[in-house]
């Protein structure tokens, strides 16, 4: 068999990711409680949530309807009150256990980078940690990422110090991708990003999404990237999901907050814009 | 190549490792590979070896001319992809035989594949350059602490013009950290200090049968030099780091940006409070040292010679001269204004990222000490007719 016989489908879905029927993410009747000034407050109630394979989850909700809670505790860096959550079949909590990089990777808000790496060692950090790899093919891994990401060769010995906001969020999201897991959490990943970077993180997340054949969780305010992006919505209000799917049917969904975030003042005057400048936006 | 086994079927941490198999035959070899070609499954040291040696003896003119079947690999990720690419030699076997979404990655990995650039190399005129930056740091360094100083001076002035504006609530908070919290472990170091001290001089001067001398050994060295350098260095380990770490964390939290965007200044709310506190705790923190080590040296020389606490109290005040203790207060000031000026500077210096933070905290404490020390024998070269 040739090598140029088969060049004719460059994009498919990978086999990276497992071939499974279970969901990737599993959220069954979870509570979350927080003490605050001596009494507690309950964040979530019940909240039940299921993210299939390959989806490009959105979940969005008011401030302190605890979606960074709910991101925290699909990492397993917060416990939940009460109830389980379940990520590629394994309990949530036990996610961090060794080799975790290779089944979960999370952008977080501002990059997260190590100040006292270069742009390189940041992306190679997971990959040396192995010990094993030796640093040649370390290197060339991790440089690969950093060109996936649209970053050039030029920036691999810059300090973190060095990025705008933009790159930083690229070099953060190839560190989280350098062992290719099949999740990969985003905590506002345009926020702090002029409209043309948010605009080209878009593009890139999407391609990557497409290509790797990831499932994607985020939680995001922007609603340009929510509609941009998501295959499915989830949006948490009352303490739980109130409901989980595609974009369209989400906003025809009745519900006092859905309705002033997706149809209020915010949004009409975004589509009031769109309908004025065709060519602005 | 159709009759690759089953992945479904493989379950068991070894069917899943990576290898491969190497056949033989007339005009090359046939390569199979099987397992999950991830970064995982290749780190684990047994796989691992074995691949290597295999892949070792497939060097480029060689494996373009093997023949590579990928089919029976399970899964394949961009690390392993990159260990395939660079043991083909970073170009395409003639002979390959991989799944449409394999090959998607193994393009990719082709198309990013660079050689690293190469980190900059410093010839002798960078070295040169590297030098006239060293200068230049130093100077900038001198520069900073001269203004910070100078701005200390204004500031002094302007609340001595102004004293109910002062920021005296932050002058009381810093006294009680860095004076009333430090007295527990300033004592215990002077005691063991007195002690250590008193037990070797008692030896020696027993020799000499020169017993009572100890009173006035113990009574210059403690008040005049040890307790205040004790002191000093105790407290520019202590709070002048801590001084460094608070200033440096406001930085990287953009506080020091939010204060100056409200017009407050930083030399007067964050230098001038900690400097006054300094400058207040120091001198009695050193005499309080010194009283701990003198006692600690009273009982040590009682143990040892048998020179009463009642002969050593009796006989202090004689032999030791008043301006002993007024040059120590004197010298304990000028410390503590130091310590505070070189914490508040390379606090106000630190950059906005964890590694800035870390150096600049070492380099307050090595700098505040190394610089009370040049200091102290500056005075004891200035002041050294004084009380002897």
């Amino acid at each position: 068999m040739s090598a140029a016989s088969q060049s004719d489908t460059p994009f498919a879905i990978s086999t990276i990711m497992p071939p499974s029927k279970e969901p990737v993410v599993q959220v069954k009747k979870l509570w979350s409680a927080f003490k605050t000034a001596g009494r507690m407050a309950i964040v979530h109630k019940d909240l039940d949530l299921t993210i299939e394979s390959g989806d490009l989850l959105s979940i969005v909700g008011g401030s302190g309807s605890g979606k960074t809670v709910l991101l925290r505790q699909i990492l397993g860096l917060e416990q939940p009150a009460r109830g389980e959550v379940t990520v590629l079949g394994k309990p949530a909590a036990r996610l961090g256990d060794k080799g975790a990089a290779s089944r979960v990777g999370m952008l977080f808000q501002h990059g997260a980078l190590f100040s006292a790496f270069t742009v390189l060692e940041n992306i190679a950090f997971p990959l040396r940690e192995l010990k094993t790899l030796p640093d040649a093919l370390v290197r060339d891994a991790a440089l690969v990422k950093l060109q996936m990401v649209g970053l050039g060769p030029a920036q691999a010995h810059k300090m973190p110090a060095d990025l705008s906001g933009g790159m930083i969020k690229r070099v953060a999201l190839a560190r989280a991708l350098i062992m290719d897991p099949p999740l990969l959490l985003l905590d506002e990943p345009t926020a702090g990003l002029d409209p043309d970077s948010a605009d080209a993180f878009c593009a890139l997340l999407r391609s990557l999404h497409r290509e790797l054949g990831l499932t994607v969780v985020m939680v995001t305010h922007d609603l340009d990237t929510l509609f941009e992006l998501s295959t499915k919505v989830a949006v948490l209000a009352d303490r739980h999901v109130v409901v989980c799917a595609a974009p369209r049917d989400v906003i025809a969904y009745p519900h006092p907050f859905i309705h002033d975030f997706f149809l209020g003042e915010r949004g009409q005057r975004s589509m009031e814009l769109l309908r004025e400048y065709p060519f602005a936006v | 190549m159709a009759n690759h086994p089953d992945p479904k079927h493989r379950h068991t941490m070894e069917e899943t490792s990576p290898r491969l198999t190497l056949q033989p035959d007339t005009d090359g070899a046939q390569v199979q590979l099987l397992g999950r070609w991830t970064a995982a499954r290749l780190a684990d040291p047994a796989a691992w070896a074995s691949i290597q040696e295999t892949l070792a003896a497939a060097a480029p003119p060689v494996s373009t001319a093997w023949r590579w079947d990928l089919q029976g690999v399970e899964r394949l990720d961009h690390t392993g992809a990159q260990l395939l690419w660079n043991a083909w030699g970073r170009q395409w076997p003639a002979h390959v035989a991989l799944s449409p979404p394999q090959r998607a990655i193994l393009e990719r990995v082709a198309r990013f594949t660079v050689e690293p650039p190469a980190p900059q190399k410093r010839g002798a005129w960078g070295l040169f350059l590297l030098l006239g930056s060293m200068v230049l740091l130093v100077t900038d360094h001198l520069v900073d602490v001269t203004r910070l100083l100078g701005q200390l001076v204004l500031d002094l002035r302007r609340l001595i013009g102004t004293p109910r504006d002062g920021p005296w609530r932050d002058v009381s908070g810093h006294l009680f950290n860095i004076g009333a919290r430090a007295l527990p472990i300033t004592a215990l170091v002077g005691f063991l200090i007195g002690v250590v001290l008193a037990y070797l001089m008692s030896q020696q001067l027993r020799q000499f049968g020169a017993d009572a001398f100890i009173v006035n050994i113990m009574g210059i060295a403690l008040i005049r030099e040890l307790g205040p350098l004790l002191a000093a260095i105790l407290i520019a380990g202590r709070s002048g780091s801590s001084i460094t770490a608070q200033i440096g964390v406001m930085r990287v939290t953009e506080e020091l940006d939010a204060m100056r965007v409200m017009g407050i200044a930083h030399g007067f709310r964050l230098v001038l409070p900690r400097a006054m506190a300094m400058a207040v705790a120091m001198p009695l923190i050193s005499v309080w040292t010194t009283l701990a080590a003198l006692l600690g040296g009273m009982l040590a020389a009682d143990l040892t010679i048998g020179v009463t606490p009642a002969f050593f109290v009796e006989m202090l005040p004689k032999v030791t001269q008043v301006s002993n203790l007024t040059l120590a207060v004197g010298k304990s000031v000028v410390f503590g204004v130091l310590i505070a000026l070189i914490g508040c500077h390379y606090g106000l210096r630190v950059k906005p990222n964890t590694e800035s933070l870390g150096h600049g905290t070492t380099a307050s404490v090595v700098t505040s000490i190394t610089v009370v020390i040049l200091v102290d024998a500056l005075f004891a070269v200035v002041f050294k007719n004084v009380g002897i």
